[in-house]
């Protein structure tokens, strides 16, 4: 079986007053048609990979790798005009806060209809009929009336939902999300990620969760990658992540605080005096 | 009466009305925690309390003095503030000290050098970092300098804003050690507002559980580790905190590997 | 304490001195690398320095008449040529800088204060202290610049300090707009209500916590309005309500060599020249002074 993604020795570098600086130190990846989870703290790099993948890195950033080949594409020597035919159509993005991924003058209806329109050449009212699919699909109960709104009229759980049905309005064969529910409550959190997992499960999508909870992303990916400071510490699967063996990942597990805390004091990393924090 | 009292507490931006006659008791000493979800009210509480949100009925007493509509400079001794976003409660161009020493500046407190590096000593801050801007420090540094300047004038309450919902894990963990340190050694009385409830768990004695803008159910933080809330909503909310919880494993869908 | 450049970008400085210094030279470090600023800061330094050396620099008396001499053009003697009373237009044009340069500062000082101060004011308390200020406000920007200085002027009499005045009088409702911008985006940031929290007083928050998050983006401004301030006092010059003769003011010289325009081209065009690279300047230097303070794109 080949793999979808097949990432060799990806490097960013971003140049500071200091040198140039690598937010991402080669790491490599391969994914199928799995849930791949990637874990981090701030400035681990997480985003950037997943951004990276998208080539969405902004000048002066910079990008390298040996391989970055994605369904047999070679995105690396792709232009940006055939990397836009890719995004979207092809791979996926959702980002962390819904308030600015939507256009805040269009209505949630014309926005979705717009990405419709854009992969498929339909008449009006199956554009609409679409449309009215494509909310349901995300658990929209009634999606006659969401069409009319405006971004800032829906509250974050839902516009991540309307997020998502735009993002999956192509069908692509990969998703990105990053920090998908972080700006949401904890009871909606759930229901969106839910959402993403029927869905993925369904298409038989793959899908890379970038998320700073080790928790949430052990629930709904199959595979774990552990990402501190630009590289790859840990990869486990899901389901052995407290077996963890990377002294970094036990720390990570060991200083959350648990409902049923009974500990007195959390376990924190040695920090050497340079990066106290 | 020392602690904090709210009596039928009603706060309104413009016309909508934001909390419904919330009554609230913290006896000092104690750790309460205010979880909810966003727009439930919690924070309203917790501003009206500080003296920053003016449009309120009801009554507020702290330490034994009734809260006006003002900040009031004998309550701000008494009673301050840490907010959430590390980013953006720090002034950003002053330099550390000049955050720190600016609270005994307004109450005319001498001393101000000693006293600023003592605080600094106390959340555990290298003393080097006293003439920086807080965009040479990172998240974790610039909410020790935000409780610092909590503690500057010496209150008996601390009310805590999310204090660590913007922080990294393993940043959040010393955070809240610091906090439960600090709160131990000079006996504070704190008021938490989260939607975290492990923070809870480890940081409070007592949890109300509020929901657009009532306090649904008040109870022992015993009852929320033995998972033995009473009302249907906290049920709910602990069910959905359990996700990120490692206390709780919930099975990973094996079925989509392959 | 020795100031050396170690010292200045220490990343642990032992006193707020220090730390301030350390915060103007990166400033200054960032304002360098920006090739448009420095040539504008070079033009401002340039003209400050004709300013204060006039004397020195200029070759004959700014008011010195030679009728024999009069309407010369440009030659060793005279690198500008002379105007019509038989004046050098060379050491004119160097003692004008005098002038200008007053006007410029003088407008800035009192002009930038002031919108700073009603901005913040109204901005801070807003409701009725805000509607009355920016009516006020309001009324000053709708009438256009030129036209209300000119009635200024024509109230106040003509001379150099009605136009500093005049201009002064303005030019403040801009900034108070922009100042007024800025603190309803800072005055409920959380370190404003931590401040408060701890019983500052509104006169403290606003003179000591908002103003100084104003300023950067109001030198931008400042720098930026300042061609525009050049331009008036030309303005004013050259219809005579500015500086009065023999005041070499480069718009009154502009003024008086129309006359001559197209047989002694240089009386008109060498100080028009000295208006334009002081323009320039100005607006260079703001250019690159908003690249490196402009909050929005700056080193935060």
């Amino acid at each position: 079986m080949s793999n979808l993604l097949d990432i060799d020795n990806l490097t960013v570098t971003f140049p500071t007053n200091n040198g140039p600086i690598d937010v991402v130190k080669g790491i490599s990846l391969s994914l199928g048609r799995e849930r791949l989870g990637i874990v981090g703290e701030s400035g681990s790099g997480k985003s950037m990979t997943g951004r990276a993948i998208l080539k969405l890195i902004r000048s002066p950033g910079r990008v390298k790798a040996d391989r970055l080949s994605f369904d047999g594409i070679d995105l690396l020597t792709r232009r940006e005009r055939d990397m836009r035919a890719i995004r979207g159509a092809r791979i996926s993005m959702v980002m962390q806060d819904p308030k600015f991924s939507l256009n805040p003058v269009m209505s949630v209806g014309d926005q979705i209809a717009e990405a419709i329109k854009t992969h498929q050449r339909l008449s009006p009212s199956q554009v609409r009929a679409k449309t009215l699919a494509m909310l349901k699909s995300v658990r929209i109960e009634d999606p006659e009336r969401v069409l009319g709104l405006y971004p800032h009229e829906v509250s974050g759980g839902m516009g991540q939902r309307i997020m998502i049905a735009m993002m999956l309005v192509p069908e692509p064969d990969l998703l990105i999300a990053d920090e998908p529910t972080s700006a949401l409550d904890v009871s909606v959190q759930a229901q969106v990620l839910d959402i993403i997992d029927n869905l993925v499960t369904s298409k038989g999508m793959g899908l890379i969760l970038i998320s700073h909870d080790l928790n949430l992303v052990a629930s709904y990916c199959d595979r774990i990658l552990v990402m501190r400071a630009g590289e790859i510490v840990e990869e486990c699967a899901a389901n052995k992540l407290h077996a963890a063996q990377h002294p970094y990942t036990k720390g990570l597990l060991a200083s959350m605080p648990r409902i049923d805390e009974d500990r007195e004091w959390l376990p924190v990393f040695e920090r050497t005096s340079g990066s106290q924090t | 009466m020392s602690g904090i009292h709210i009596k039928n507490l009603n706060v309104s931006y413009g016309n909508t009305t934001v909390t419904h006659d919330v009554s609230l008791d913290v006896s000092v000493g104690e750790s309460l925690a205010l979880v909810g979800e966003s727009g439930s009210g919690k924070s309203t509480v917790l501003k009206a309390i500080a003296g920053l949100a003016t449009n309120w009925t009801g009554d507020i007493e702290v330490d034994g003095i009734a809260r006006g509509r003002s900040i009031d400079p004998e309550i701000a001794t008494k009673c301050q503030m840490v907010f959430q976003d590390p980013y953006g409660s720090l002034h950003p161009r002053k330099t550390i000290d000049a955050t720190l020493s600016e609270p005994l500046q307004i109450h005319g407190i001498k001393d101000q050098s000693a006293r600023v590096i003592e605080q600094l000593e106390n959340v555990q801050l290298d003393e080097r970092y006293r003439f920086r801007f807080p965009h040479q420090l990172s998240g974790g540094q610039r909410q020790r300098v935000a409780i610092a300047r909590a503690l500057m004038l010496g209150p008996r309450f601390l009310l805590l804003d999310e204090p660590t919902s913007a922080l990294d894990v393993s940043v959040q963990a010393e955070i809240l050690n610091l906090l439960k340190r600090i709160r131990k050694e000079q006996n504070l009385t704190y008021l938490v507002v989260t939607h975290n409830l492990a923070v809870v768990s480890f940081l409070c004695d007592r949890l109300a559980v509020m929901r657009s803008g009532k306090i649904v159910e008040t109870a022992d933080v015993s009852q929320l580790k033995s998972n033995q809330l009473a009302h249907a909503y906290s049920k709910e909310l602990l069910q959905a905190s359990r996700l990120h919880s490692g206390s709780n494993e919930k099975t990973p869908h094996n079925d989509h590997a392959q | 304490m020795i100031i050396s450049k170690q010292w200045l970008l220490d990343d642990a400085p032992k006193s707020r001195t220090q730390a301030q210094l350390g915060r103007l030279y990166v400033v200054c470090l960032q304002l360098a690398h920006n090739p448009l600023a420095v040539i504008g800061a070079i033009i401002i330094g340039g003209l400050i320095i004709t300013a204060l050396f006039a004397p020195w620099i200029a070759t004959h008396s700014p008011i010195a008449q030679d009728l024999s001499n009069r309407l010369l053009p440009p030659s060793s003697t005279h690198w500008m040529g002379t105007d019509e009373l038989g004046r050098d237009i060379w050491s004119r044009v160097v003692f004008g800088s005098q002038i200008t340069l007053t006007i410029v500062m003088l407008v800035a000082v009192i002009a930038a204060p002031l919108g700073l101060v009603v901005g913040a004011i109204a901005g801070y308390f807003g409701g009725w202290a805000d509607r009355v200020l920016m009516s006020i406000t309001d009324i000053f920007l709708s009438m256009p610049k030129l036209i209300l200085a000119l009635a200024f002027v024509a109230a106040l009499g003509p001379g150099i300090e009605n136009a500093i005045i005049a201009i002064a009088i303005t030019s403040w409702p801009a900034y108070a707009r922009i100042a007024r911008a800025e603190t309803l985006t800072i005055r409920n940031a959380e370190f404003v209500q931590a401040v408060k929290l701890q019983g500052a007083s509104s006169t403290r928050i606003i003179a000591r916590h908002i103003l100084p998050l104003c300023t950067s983006s109001m030198i931008v401004r400042v720098t930026l309005d300042m061609a525009g301030i050049i331009l008036t006092a030309a303005g004013l010059g050259f219809i005579g309500l500015g500086a009065q003769p023999p005041l070499p003011e480069w718009g009154a010289m502009i003024s008086r060599g129309r006359v001559f325009i197209l047989d002694q081209w240089w009386v008109a065009t060498m100080p028009g020249f000295a208006i334009i690279l002081v323009s320039l300047g100005f607006c260079f230097l703001g250019d690159g002074l908003r690249d490196v303070l402009d909050p929005k794109h700056g080193s935060e």
